[in-house]
Formats: C-alpha cells, structure tokens, sequence
C-alpha cells in the first residue's frame, strides 16, 4: 500500500510538469489549430540557458526569473520570424516548420552543450520531510499550481488576456473591436514558451539534463491534452495528472518501467479512437 | 466638411471586381443608407471601409486619408463596424463582448458608465450579461453586436443589414433605438440594408447601388419618390 501510494504521489509530480506542458500546447492549438511539436524542444532550450545562468554564477531563482523573461521573448521572436511568414500556408507546410523548429534547436542544444548528461539542480531542499513524497515533487506541484492560477489570473480578469482569448475565437470580430491580432499570436506563443520553460526547470533534476530530455515529456504532455481535450485548458492541466499517475503506477505494477513511454501512446490512440474531442473539450458540429 | 468621403472606391475578390469605383460622402452625425439587391456591393462597401478587403480609390475619415490602413487602426480613430452575422464571441459572456468593445479606447475609466448606458438602451443584454453570447437569440445578438461597437464611442457606426432574420416587431424596436443612439450619442451611421422602406425612414441620405456602382444618390425622401426606386426596391 505504502509503495502504490509513493507511486501515486510521484505521479502526481511528474503530472504536473505534463500538465504544464500540455497548457503550453494547447494555447497554442487554440489560437492557431496547430500543434506544435517544438514545444518540448523550446523547453529544453530554456532549461539549457537556466543552466547556463546557474552556472555563471547566478543565484537559483533570479536565474529561473530571467529564464522565463528569455523564453517569453524567444517564443514572440519564434512567432515572428518563423510562423509569421507560413502563417497561410497548407497545414502541412506549417507542421515542416514545426519539425524543422524541434530539429534545429535539438541540434543547436547538442552542438553548444554537447550530448552529455548534465544534472540540473532542484531549488528544493534535499531531506524528505514527508514519507510518501520528495522536497522536489511536492515543489514541482506546488510551481505548477501557481503558473496554472497565474494563468487562470490573467485570462479571467485582465483586459489583455480577455483580448488574446477574443482573438483566439474569432479573429475577424477581434480586429474590429481594435485588437491587433497578430500580436495576441506572438503573446501566445511568448506565453507557450515562458510556460514550458518552467515546465523544463521542473523536470531537468529528474530526468537530467540532455537535448532529448524532452522528447518523452512531449509525448505524456500531447497525450494529457489530448485526453482533457485539446482545445481545453482545464482539461489538459487534468490530463497531464492523469497521465502523470497512470504512467507511474502502470511502470511500477503493470508493465514494468521499460514500457512506460507505450502508455502514451495507447492513450494518444484510444483517446483519437473512443472519444477524439477528449473528455473536456468541444465536440464540433458543423452544419453541411 | 463631410465625416467620411469616398472616391472613385474599387474593391475585388480574387478575379472578381466587386466594385466599380464607387462615390459617396456622409455627413456629421447623420444617417444614410446603402441600399441595393443581393449582391449588389453593399457589404463589400463596409469591408472596404474597414480594409477588410483589398481596395483601390480614396477613403478619408475626419479629414484623413484611411484606404490603406489595418484595420484596427481605423477602429482606433472611431469607426465601428456591426458586421454581416454579427460578430459576436459565441463563448464568452454578454458582458465579456462588451468590454471587448472598449478594448481600443484609450479612457478605461469610463468602460464601467458606458456599460451602464449601454444596459439603458438595451436591458435586456443586463438581464443576460454573465449568460454566453452564444445562447442569445438572434435579435439579442444584434443588439449585442450595436452595443459592442457603440463601446468604442465611435464617430461613425457602420452596420450591416441588422434587420437580417429578425421579426419585425423586433426591426421596428432596434430601428427606434438606431435613431435614438444618433440623436444622443451624435454618431453617423452607414446603414446597408435590404429592407428599403425602414431604411429611407430613418436615414437623411441614400444612396442606391447595383452591380458594384452608385446609381442614385440623394435625400432619402427624394429616393423615396422615385419611380425607379419605389418599383424595384420598395414595391408599390
């Protein structure tokens, strides 16, 4: 009982991050329709130049502040730069450049850092306090929850974010009110970006640091949006904690930890299967 | 000198020239209709005012030239546009669209007393304004839609056949409110529509286009008088 429960609580963890970067994608998908697959990479980026920070000699959270700044303002830049221009074009030409993105940056990430596993430091202190959960999960959680309320803040109650979701929904009715569009698109992506970030912090002291430390959390993260409902962002925060539980407690009782990155993927598919709106979001009728 | 003035205006979809090179001008806080059978070029007009298509020709607002700005630039400077279906934000609240509506105003403080003016011309939008715009019916929607652009404080009120699926005792209910706003707010309206008759009651002015170009232009009463006018368009 006492170890199911560890696991449980580990999941839980771990959710959180997926949550995060569930949240990420799904603002995203909502403003655009597109997922993007360089999530995860943008992330691994950010948490690259955290470590960097750190080891300049900057102390842990001034450092995690102006990681976020950074990739609050990498991701406008992305969104700039590179989406503006195919920003019309067929969805699979956009899809190319998402890819391109998460190839780029991997390699970037692979060239300056090199391959090696670096470990990452938790801003948690190191001796367990409680039985069932390290200091550094329960952070984890407790980091996520503020960004979530932060975000539900800023969406609910602030004049720009009632603009980014207007824009979101309709863009044409969005720019005859006076809002300029685009921008809210970039604000988005800038918003995508700082949240992975955090996202990238929380979980490096847990899988280490390496360009490809992410390519399994986007996986979890695009199967917890896809489980809440992609175009829902309680659904996905809900999601990336189901996820989060279902993987830990399914690698350490069922099919062993070597087959855990499988229970995303049977998700992804029976979710597209059984119910391809996810349990939270919209099912979309369309009159023909 | 005239709020807004048109010159020599062409617009195009693709291949398709919708507009001819069209002329017109509108008065301070004064009411005129566009008027026209489907297809005529009326909404594309108002899109073209608004750069939300792409046009040729000469457009000035308040004595300035406007035909190649954004879009939200020129509702900045006090154009509001009712559009075609009404534009509303189907998920948010009543009271979400309209704030919404103040978005490009640089006076926040006073969003909270527009709102209450607003809620005066229209109660119902209050008795509805934590419920989703998307639920409200059709006429509701279209007093949403005027309420969301009389948020702005524009100078000029662009609205798109609001008449359109509404029942008449609902028309003649939104026409009054119509005149009341330009009375009191001193707002011009460009009214496009294809009830002919409401129109050239509660507008000063008209113009009549067919096949992208204005072919009568004038007084609303004289328009009314004309035989050609009164035939085709309002049917006796």
């Amino acid at each position: 009982m006492d170890a199911f429960l560890h696991q449980v609580l580990a999941g839980l963890a771990t959710g959180g991050i997926y949550a995060s970067l569930a949240l990420a994608l799904v603002m995203i998908y909502q403003a655009t329709h597109l997922v993007n697959f360089a999530q995860g990479e943008m992330a691994m980026f950010a948490t690259y130049l955290a470590w960097s920070l750190l080891n300049a000699g900057v102390p842990y959270w001034p450092a995690f502040l102006l990681t976020i700044g950074i990739a609050f303002v990498g991701g406008i830049l992305i969104e700039r730069v590179v989406v503006r221009p195919v920003e019309s074009s067929p969805v699979l030409a956009i899809v190319v450049v998402f890819i391109a993105l998460l190839v780029i940056l991997n390699s970037v990430a692979g060239w300056i850092y090199t391959y090696t596993l670096k470990s990452f430091p938790s801003p948690f202190p190191q001796q367990a306090a409680f039985k069932y959960m390290s200091p550094h999960e329960i952070g984890a959680i407790g980091i996520t929850l503020v960004v979530l309320a932060a975000l539900y803040v800023f969406f609910r109650f602030t004049p720009l974010g009632l603009a980014m979701r207007a824009a979101a929904q309709n863009p044409e009715s969005a720019r005859l009110v006076g809002i300029r569009v685009g921008w809210m698109l970039a604000l988005g992506w800038g918003l995508a970006a700082a949240i992975g970030a955090v996202a990238g912090m929380m979980v490096a002291p847990i899988v280490y640091l390496d360009p490809n430390m992410m390519g399994g959390v986007l996986l979890y993260a695009f199967a917890a949006a896809l489980v809440g409902g992609i175009d829902s962002p309680g659904g996905a925060v809900l999601g990336g904690f189901l996820v989060g539980v279902l993987e830990n407690v399914l690698g350490a009782f069922v099919i062993g930890n070597e087959l855990k990155l499988s229970v995303a993927l049977v998700l992804i598919v029976g979710v597209l299967l059984v119910r391809p709106s996810g349990f939270f979001g919209r099912v979309h009728v369309t009159r023909v | 000198m005239a709020l807004l003035e048109v010159r020599g205006l062409r617009a195009a979809y693709g291949q398709t020239r919708v507009l001819h090179g069209i002329d017109f001008a509108l008065e301070e806080s004064s009411i005129t209709a566009l008027l026209g059978a489907n297809g005529a070029g009326k909404t594309t007009t108002l899109r073209a005012l608004c750069a939300m298509v792409r046009t040729e020709g000469e457009v000035h607002f308040a004595g300035e030239r406007i035909d190649g700005r954004a879009t939200e630039d020129i509702v900045r400077m006090g154009v509001a546009h009712v559009p075609d279906g009404r534009g509303t934000f189907l998920n948010l609240t009543t009271e979400e669209n309209l704030k919404l509506g103040a978005y490009a105003r640089r006076d926040r403080k006073d969003v909270e007393g527009d709102l209450e003016r607003v809620y005066g011309y229209f109660p119902r939008l209050r008795e509805r304004r934590r419920q989703q715009a998307g639920t409200l019916s059709g006429g509701e929607q279209q007093m949403l839609a005027v309420s969301r652009a009389l948020m702005l404080r524009p100078r000029l009120m662009l609205l798109d056949e609001p008449s359109f699926g509404l029942a008449p005792l609902v028309v003649r209910e939104l026409f009054a409110i119509l005149a009341a706003i330009n009375q009191r707010e001193r707002v011009s309206l460009l009214l496009v529509e294809q009830n002919a008759a409401m129109a050239l009651e509660l507008a000063s002015h008209a113009y009549l286009l067919e096949t992208g170009r204005v072919v009568l232009g004038g007084a609303a009463d004289e328009l009314r008088r004309n035989d050609a006018v009164r035939r085709a368009y309002l049917g006796y």
